[in-house]
């Protein structure tokens, strides 16, 4: 029982060192100028432009009901012209990164650790070493730089979308002041609170591309290691996306002072 | 020339090398045989640097792969051509993209010179034609010529070959067979070819090696080890099992 208690943090300590390798490798690759090719822009095509429409469903019906429920709880208290307030700030520095980066690491996750899991159990990825590649230069690297420039775009428009979808609610289906909620929008969202969405959403690109690859060039053998390793990909970007939030919301705040 | 020098590889409880010991001079044309899961493919594996013995050395032309980053493995990588098992064709590639990707990836020749190049190697495993195609078009042989072609056509001085008929019916394994024969000598590489199917054997090489039990156990020429009288050679070269042999 000891014995197998012992293999299992040998076991998690040698995976955490090798996924700190991976990590330097595939950051180090991001600074080389070869990696600006044919390939970073398909993926930018798959993941960023692809992944669009779910981003903007999430955003827009999150804002939606974060107009609606601020509303019914402010509309008690009379500051019914606050609401819009509320939802852009908590869309700019909470919900828009966190929600985009957890659709990003279902949709765009999940099938980088497919593919390169499944390049992996058919030997494709071998082939690439014996042709002299480097797979992470090649195969990892352009994935990884796609997913950190498209989540603050993805983030931005998620933002974007679920404040215009807040503001028609409240507006349109609501009957709050257009003219004072707008106001009250622009005075309390500052620009600190756009920086924190845009950099954490960065962050959690950075994350997802490196977790879902490597656990798809690290994934056991045969289809059920392919499984295994897309759904471990997904719930740890996951995890990992939620658990930093608030770290990176701690920080940040004291760094650009949006607390103040 | 090929030398690796007492070659350990366990997996967890499971030794499949032990001490291998291995010399195979520049142009030879060396078949491993060995019962299925005896390590024949792991070997292969060593030889080109996809994995790392626990203990031993790989030396390659002198040079010696062990402890080599990945990195540094990649220019003697250069060295090899190697035709996997599956073929292991990139599913998302036509085959002329499969076929011309270590030439592109090179960034020494033009796209008119990679697709003529693309079109001789192909030409010469008997495929013309097939370009455009993808791997999933193809029927295994067909994928195994691909393969080959895509090891053969920047002309390494080593080419290894993982099990290079399994899973073909006896006209195309002996199409391949020959092919590699040809490749062999036409191009004057060092080939080293691992399988179980001994009439391959035969054909292809001009030295067998019988790894058994994580080592060498028998070395020769084809006709010394079809006509070998140990016990353990026999049994696998006439593919009798224990149960044939107990009366």
């Amino acid at each position: 029982m000891i014995r197998r208690w012992q293999q299992g943090i040998l076991d998690s300590l040698e995976g955490l060192g090798r996924f700190a390798l991976f990590a330097r490798d595939t950051l180090g690759g991001l600074f080389r100028p070869h990696t600006l090719n044919r390939e970073l822009i398909y993926q930018l095509f798959f993941l960023g432009v692809k992944s669009q429409m779910v981003v903007l469903v999430t955003g827009a019906f999150t804002g939606m009901v974060l107009a609606a429920q601020t509303y019914f709880q402010f509309h008690k208290v009379r500051m019914d012209t606050a609401t819009l307030a509320v939802v852009s700030v908590s869309m700019c520095s909470e919900l828009g990164p966190v929600l985009t980066g957890l659709m990003v690491a279902g949709r765009v996750g999940a099938a980088l650790a497919a593919e390169l899991g499944t390049m992996r159990v058919t030997e494709q990825i071998d082939a690439l070493r014996t042709l002299a590649t480097h797979p992470v230069d090649y195969l990892v690297v352009p994935r990884v730089m796609a997913v950190i420039l498209a989540m603050p775009l993805l983030t931005a428009e998620s933002i974007t979308v679920g404040i215009g979808a807040g503001y028609g609610i409240a507006v349109g289906f609501l009957g709050v002041e257009p003219g004072y909620i707008w106001h009250n929008m622009v005075t309390y969202t500052s620009t600190d609170h756009v920086y924190t969405g845009l950099i954490k959403a960065s962050i959690y690109g950075a994350m997802i591309g490196l977790i879902c690859c490597y656990k798809g060039m690290y994934c056991p053998d045969g289809a059920e290691g392919v499984g295994r390793a897309t759904t471990a990909a997904v719930v740890y970007a996951s995890i990992t996306i939620l658990v930093s939030n608030l770290f990176l919301t701690l920080f940040l705040n004291r760094v650009l002072g949006t607390h103040d | 020339m090929i030398e690796t020098r007492q070659l350990h590889k366990r997996f967890g409880e499971q030794v499949v090398l032990s001490g291998l010991d291995l010399r195979i001079e520049t142009g030879e044309c060396v078949v491993i045989i060995g019962r299925s899961g005896g390590g024949k493919s792991i070997l292969l594996k060593h030889l080109i640097g996809l994995m790392q013995p626990d203990h031993g050395d790989v030396l390659i032309d002198g040079e010696c792969l062990t402890g080599l980053s990945e990195r540094q493995l990649l220019p003697i990588r250069r060295k090899f051509g190697m035709l996997f098992q599956s073929a292991a064709l990139f599913d998302s590639m036509t085959v002329a993209q499969n076929v011309g990707f270590a030439l592109e990836r090179s960034r020494q020749w033009t796209a008119k010179e990679i697709a003529l190049k693309v079109a001789e190697a192909l030409e010469r495993v008997e495929l013309p034609g097939i370009e455009q195609k993808r791997p999933s078009e193809l029927s295994g042989g067909m994928r195994k010529r691909v393969g080959l072609a895509r090891a053969i056509i920047y002309r390494p001085s080593i080419i290894l070959y993982d099990e290079p008929t399994t899973g073909l019916d006896p006209i195309m394994a002996d199409s391949i067979d020959h092919m590699i024969v040809r490749i062999c000598q036409a191009l004057n590489v060092t080939s080293v070819a691992v399988t179980h199917d001994m009439r391959s054997a035969g054909c292809i090489g001009q030295r067998i090696l019988m790894l058994h039990e994580g080592r060498i156990y028998a070395s020769g020429a084809p006709k010394e080890m079809f006509e070998s009288n140990d016990p353990v050679v026999r049994q696998f070269v006439q593919g009798t099992s224990e149960q044939e042999k107990t009366p």
